[in-house]
């Protein structure tokens, strides 16, 4: 064979930006994930829009819903799909196997978060323009916060994500991490506002962090407002799970 | 757990590590690629610490997982590119893809390749990037005999081309046809090392006398050798009528036994002889109880 001489990795950010480019390509390939990602929140928001649920809250059921269903699109993606991808990655050794190239651990990570952060902006584009067309009015100063909130949120559930996937099995990742998707997505304050929700979960909430991402997102599209609560709790999710995930993940 | 293996792997040298399952050789090589923490001794792998691994120095080894690390849904051709794309100059993935015989599913995904297609393409992944250290856990493992012939040839045509292999195997075969040097595993500790011949005890002249060797025949059941050959000859019957003779054989002692056969009437359907093979060296050294 050719003998080639001289080994050296690619620079860092060629080696990242081709990780998470590949990864992006691998989650939007993934049927399952696109239904997560895409359909059911597109469904909800349908339902969301055509039943009485969200009447009173604002000014019309859609501008209530959207943001909503924007945040149940970051914990789509960055929780679930992330979630259950990265815990078999683990059990088929490829963490393992990536870390032994010049991409390392660290390069790993930073790939997800750019996989997480573009299949996002892609969920963003597709919802919030159907969304549009369908009558949404968003304060046109809420796209600023709202698009932080998004990212925050979306980093929250990516530790969060890591967390689960890094230290139970696969199989026993992907129940947690669809149950829980189900669970917050319909009494976590996600996509029904804290007031529609049963007595003893309305006060609870508000420290979820599906709580405090969907309320920061509609107080940013609704009101042009950042809610400092939530960004607080978001972060507090953040440092909370990121230090357990890099104190207990396992990777193999 | 693995508490005393000391071993040295040169360039353009094929060092293997042999034991049984459950010996210690994925664990000590995993602490040499820096996948593992280990508790305690040195270990220098291009005269750096792998514990602590830079790029620079991953981008210099290669390795090639038990379990092969690839993502089932991947396909061979754009899950090498991808890996390629992390060093700065990999090989001619074309060639590497050929010579390895993936072009011929390098459209399938990952999890309906067979085990020999996974191994092959581990083997690719591993050496994509050109390393001069190459760390192989169980290459054979699920190998058919086209593909280990391949990659058996491949793996002799780097070490000649100076690139430092480490493999892991419970194959006495394997080390046989490929090693260099072997150190011999067992319960956490290296319990014996050498080139295969030294560890056989073999001079490069196959036809002396002190070897040890077995001689394998055939014949009719139940038959008593007892006093025919020396008593540091073993000889056994290890299944209804086959018979095996293990020792320094001498040729007064196949004089002897033939003179048996002719005086007792007996013709044997078969025989045979063999010198002693790693897997004899082996055992004897771990012991022959199944752990």
């Amino acid at each position: 064979m050719t003998t080639v001489t001289g080994s050296a990795p690619a620079p860092l950010l060629r080696r990242i930006v081709l990780q998470g480019q590949y990864e992006a390509m691998t989650m939007l390939r993934n049927g399952e994930q696109l239904i997560l990602a895409i359909v059911l929140p597109l469904l909800a928001l349908v339902g969301l829009t055509v039943t009485p649920l969200l009447d009173g809250l604002g000014d019309s059921r859609i501008n209530v819903a959207v943001p909503g269903i924007l945040a149940l699109c970051a914990m789509s993606t960055a929780f679930t799909g992330q979630g259950i991808s990265t815990g078999f990655d683990r059990r088929y050794g490829v963490l393992r196997f990536l870390s032994t190239t010049p991409l390392g651990r660290t390069g790993l990570i930073a790939g997800k978060i750019i996989a997480v952060l573009a299949v996002l902006f892609l969920q963003v584009l597709i919802v919030a323009g159907i969304a549009l067309m369908l009558g949404w009015r968003p304060d046109p100063a809420g796209w600023l916060p709202g698009m932080g909130m998004l990212i925050l949120g979306a980093a929250a559930f990516t530790a969060l994500g890591l967390l689960v996937a890094g230290t139970v099995r696969p199989e026993a990742t992907l129940a947690i991490t669809n149950l829980l998707w189900i669970l917050l997505g319909a009494l976590g304050g996600i996509v029904i506002p804290a007031p529609r929700l049963p007595g003893p979960a309305q006060d609870a909430v508000h420290f979820l962090p599906s709580g405090a991402l969907g309320q920061g997102l509609r107080d940013a599209f609704l009101h042009g407002a950042v809610d400092g609560a939530a960004v607080l709790i978001l972060l507090l999710w953040l440092v909370v799970a990121g230090a357990a995930a890099i104190r207990w993940f396992k990777w193999n | 757990m693995v508490s005393d293996v000391s071993l040295v792997a040169g360039r353009g040298e094929v060092t293997a590590l042999l034991g049984a399952n459950g010996a210690g050789k994925t664990t000590t090589i995993e602490c040499a690629q820096g996948l593992q923490k280990r508790t305690g001794g040195t270990i220098s792998l291009l005269g750096e610490d792998p514990g602590n691994a830079g790029a620079d120095l991953r981008s210099r080894v290669g390795v090639m997982l038990q379990d092969g690390g690839l993502p089932p849904s991947a396909r061979p051709l754009p899950l090498l590119r991808h890996i390629a794309g992390m060093y700065r100059n990999p090989r001619p993935l074309d060639e590497l893809v050929q010579r390895l015989g993936i072009d011929a599913f390098s459209r399938t995904t990952v999890r309906r390749l067979s085990g020999g297609q996974k191994q092959r393409l581990a083997l690719a992944a591993a050496l994509i990037g050109n390393p001069e250290v190459l760390f192989l856990d169980e290459p054979s493992a699920g190998l058919d005999p086209q593909s280990r012939q391949l990659v058996f040839g491949l793996i002799s045509e780097l070490r000649n081309s100076g690139m430092g292999i480490i493999l892991t195997t419970h194959l006495m075969d394997d080390a046989q046809r490929l090693a260099d040097y072997v150190y011999i595993i067992d319960a956490g500790r290296n319990v014996a090392e050498g080139t295969v011949a030294q560890l056989l005890q073999h001079r490069p002249d196959m036809t002396r006398k002190d070897h040890i060797r077995t001689l394998h025949f055939e014949a009719l059941p139940g038959l008593d050798f007892a006093g025919v050959l020396p008593a540091e000859v073993e000889i056994r019957e290890t299944r209804a009528g086959s018979y095996s003779a293990t020792g320094v054989l001498t040729p007064e002692d196949l004089a002897a036994l033939t003179a048996w056969w002719a005086a007792h009437g007996v013709m044997p359907g078969s025989m045979s002889m063999e010198a002693r093979t790693l897997e004899d060296v082996f055992l004897d050294i771990s012991g022959r109880e199944v752990r």
